[in-house]
């Protein structure tokens, strides 16, 4: 076989299949065939290269010539000129935002300018069964320095300085918990790490156990020799086999090299740790409801306080981190707490990890110092909103965050200026909106699960949240009153004030929150019966231009519940009874005759 | 491996394994890093693994050492792996399909090319 001489990288990302990435492709290879170029050029599909706007897309190589709204015709022309003639065909190169031809796509991702990598130093870098590995990365230097060095008040003192809150949601300031627990007087206390990620679209808990368990395991024993704890536990939901599996495997290899066990590092301190594996309830992220979880109990919280640093596992003094703020400590240790105070702001110290998701380019996690801004996270990091859609809010903190709107985007992001904007960091989930959501729907979605995860201990939050729920239906449905919205409003507030626990008092956030930003939305459904991100389906109807319908019938072969009829060449219609809202008709319609429409 | 009982035992075990990380003296030329957090595996990373040893395999290759790691954060392209050659620079390439792995080794590893439509990242992470 002779050498290729050439690469064609063909776009086939779902926008692009769906722009008709595999005509375009037949077409290609059967004119490679044709001037029997195939054997020294290589066809290979790829993933979606994120310009989906412009596909379907390819890329020639090795001079990385970038072509752009390529049809089965025009891939010809190119395959005729670019590879036997050697002369690029300009008109279908690949222009940029203001029309300048670029002839390369970017090489490297933008995505990782901006971050500081702390907490996953070591993700995607050690391997995490090898706890040399981790060693090589200073690794258990921190322990060490810590047991043969530091006294636990110099320990507590490093964290103080470095302003680190906890990083699971509530902020709480790391070294104030430590010395609680410290200075609570028990002849038995215990250390818990907290793994019962639950927030949807929150994911760093389960990348950090999975790819750099070892740090977890260090940063519980540092806080075990600190607070004169003997036993630990970590709590890890059972949906996380892999976390599970690797942690499991970094606490054998730690006990073989004595950084668990009996007698650690040749001192007289001894401390292990136990995974307990949960049935994967949100509430028992809920430190107290988690400790009775340990304890064999249902998963229900407790009144607070007591708080667990004076009463918490078997009414012990406990000391319960999350797993990302654990991640934070060995490196505190070894820089000590100044280093680490000197990334973010006031009040807001060190780096946060977000999972960046939703309509977002480069969904994934990334490690930011705090006081970044959103515009800075979204459009620089996350490469922006795909499909050139215009950016509408970003969820922050899950069902007990809030949203922001586009015009707040500028805002730094620490825990202060969030609250103020009337939602939280949270685990610091990132769920990102576009035009075409609607934030009722949003506000919906998220009382959903909270409605699901409520364990039904208090009232307010087992039937306030049930009974917003049921109004916030009524209004997505079209039957919403004005007086609906003021219910809601007084609800929400009520069970805020009176829940128990985090749970129910953040469960309202998301209705509060979009109520408060776009109120014109909900308005328009309670008033005009009207969805303007024409997403609630009750609102919605999908309808078929006479005018422009050919008759084609590519929609009507598409319509997975046949409610679109007419025959060839006629114009077809579409029955709203039987029509699901789904958008495919859209999608394959190419003469632009269908469309949504919301009274 | 017996029981660490001082810094002095900690910062061997460092040391030795950086140069097996940094690949030097080693009987090894180079490595290849899979990256197998559940984004990875759920892209396809297991099959990538696979397809990788096959090939390395198939065309007798034998000093390329094969490992993984965690999720470095940008799950939208994953599979990803990692190519380390001595000291060069190392590239981390994305949407790494079983094919593309292929053509990675025969350009990259075999033949010091790297795959530039693939590079997510060069350099360390």
């Amino acid at each position: 076989m002779p050498a290729v001489e050439n690469t064609i990288v063909i776009c086939a990302g779902g926008a692009c299949i769906s722009a008709g990435e595999i005509s375009v492709k037949e077409s290609l290879e059967s004119t490679l065939k044709e001037y029997a170029l195939d054997e020294v050029v290589q066809v290979v599909e790829t993933g979606c290269m994120g310009a989906c706007d412009l596909g379907p897309i390819m890329v020639i190589y090795p001079e990385g010539i970038f072509y752009q709204k390529l049809n089965s015709e025009n891939v010809k022309k190119i395959v005729e000129e670019h590879l036997l003639k050697g002369r690029v065909v300009k008109e279908f190169l690949y222009t940029g935002p203001a029309g300048e031809v670029k002839e390369k796509p970017q090489e490297e991702l933008p995505f990782f300018k901006k971050q500081v990598k702390i907490a996953t130093r070591n993700l995607g870098v050690v391997d995490p069964l090898s706890i040399e590995e981790y060693i090589a990365r200073d690794g258990y230097f921190a322990l060490t320095k810590v047991i043969k060095e530091l006294s636990p008040d110099k320990v507590i003192e490093e964290l103080k300085k470095s302003g680190l809150r906890g990083r699971g949601g509530a902020g709480f300031p790391t070294g104030l918990k430590w010395e609680f627990a410290k200075k609570a007087e028990s002849n038995v206390k215990y250390v818990i790490c907290n793994a019962d990620e639950g927030d949807p679209g929150a994911f760093m808990d389960r990348a950090i156990l999975e790819g750099d368990p070892h740090t977890v395991v260090e940063a519980m024993t540092i806080a075990a020799y600190t607070i004169g704890a003997t036993k630990g536990f970590i709590y890890v939901r059972a949906e996380y086999p892999l976390a599970i599996e690797r942690f499991s495997h970094a606490l054998e290899t730690a006990r073989e090299y004595g950084f668990l066990g009996n007698n650690i590092l040749g001192t007289d301190f001894s401390f292990d740790i136990e995974v307990r594996i949960g049935a994967g309830a949100f509430v028992c992220g809920e430190e107290t409801a988690l400790i009775n979880s340990i304890e064999g109990k249902r998963g229900i919280p407790r009144v607070k306080p007591p708080y667990p640093a004076q009463k918490g596992l078997w009414n012990k003094p406990t000391l319960i981190n999350n797993v990302e703020t654990y991640a934070n400590i060995p490196p505190i240790i070894l820089h000590g707490g100044d280093w680490f105070s000197q990334f973010g702001v006031e009040g807001s110290r060190g780096t946060k990890v977000f999972a960046l998701a939703g309509k977002v380019n480069n969904t994934g996690l990334v490690e930011v110092p705090m006081g970044i801004t959103l515009r800075e996270l979204i459009y620089e990091i996350g490469g922006g909103v795909p499909g050139g859609k215009k950016l509408k809010a970003v969820q922050t903190g899950g069902p007990s965050g809030g949203c922001i709107p586009e015009k707040h985007i500028d805002t730094p992001i620490t825990y202060d200026t969030l609250k103020e904007l009337g939602t939280i960091i949270g685990s610091g989930g990132m769920i990102v909106m576009d035009e075409d959501d609607c934030m009722v729907d949003v506000a919906k979605f998220f009382l959903e699960f909270t409605v699901e995860e409520s364990c039904g201990q208090c009232t307010p939050c087992r039937d306030g949240t049930k009974r917003m729920l049921e109004i916030l239906e009524r209004i997505t449905d079209g039957e919403g009153t004005e007086e609906d919205l003021e219910k809601l409003k007084e609800l929400g507030e009520h069970i805020m004030k009176t829940s128990l626990c985090g749970l129910g008092q953040t469960a309202p956030q998301p209705v509060l929150s979009t109520m408060r930003y776009f109120w014109d939305e909900y308005e328009a459904h309670v008033k005009e019966k009207r969805c303007p991100a024409k997403k609630c389906k009750e609102l919605t109807r999908i309808v078929i231009d006479k005018e422009k319908c050919v008759g084609c019938t590519a929609c009507a072969r598409v319509c997975p519940v046949d409610a679109i009829s007419g025959s060839v060449r006629n114009p077809h219609e579409i029955d709203s009874e039987i029509c699901t809202r789904c958008g495919s008709c859209l999608e394959v319609c190419r003469f632009g005759a269908i469309s949504k429409v919301s009274p | 491996m017996g029981k660490i009982k001082s810094l002095e035992e900690l910062m061997k075990i460092k040391e030795n394994t950086l140069k097996d990380l940094k690949m030097r003296d080693t009987d090894k030329r180079g490595k290849i890093v899979v990256a197998m957090g559940t984004c990875g595996i759920a892209a396809g990373a297991k099959e990538t693994l696979k397809a990788i040893v096959d090939v390395l395999n198939e065309k007798g290759i034998e000093d390329i050492a094969v490992v993984q790691s965690g999720c470095f954060g940008l799950c939208d392209v994953e599979p990803t792996i990692e190519v380390r050659i001595g000291e060069n620079e190392p590239i981390i390439y994305g949407h790494v399909t079983p094919n593309q792995a292929k053509r990675i080794i025969e350009q990259h590893v075999l033949e010091g090319k790297v795959v530039s439509d693939l590079v997510v990242k060069r350099g360390e992470l």
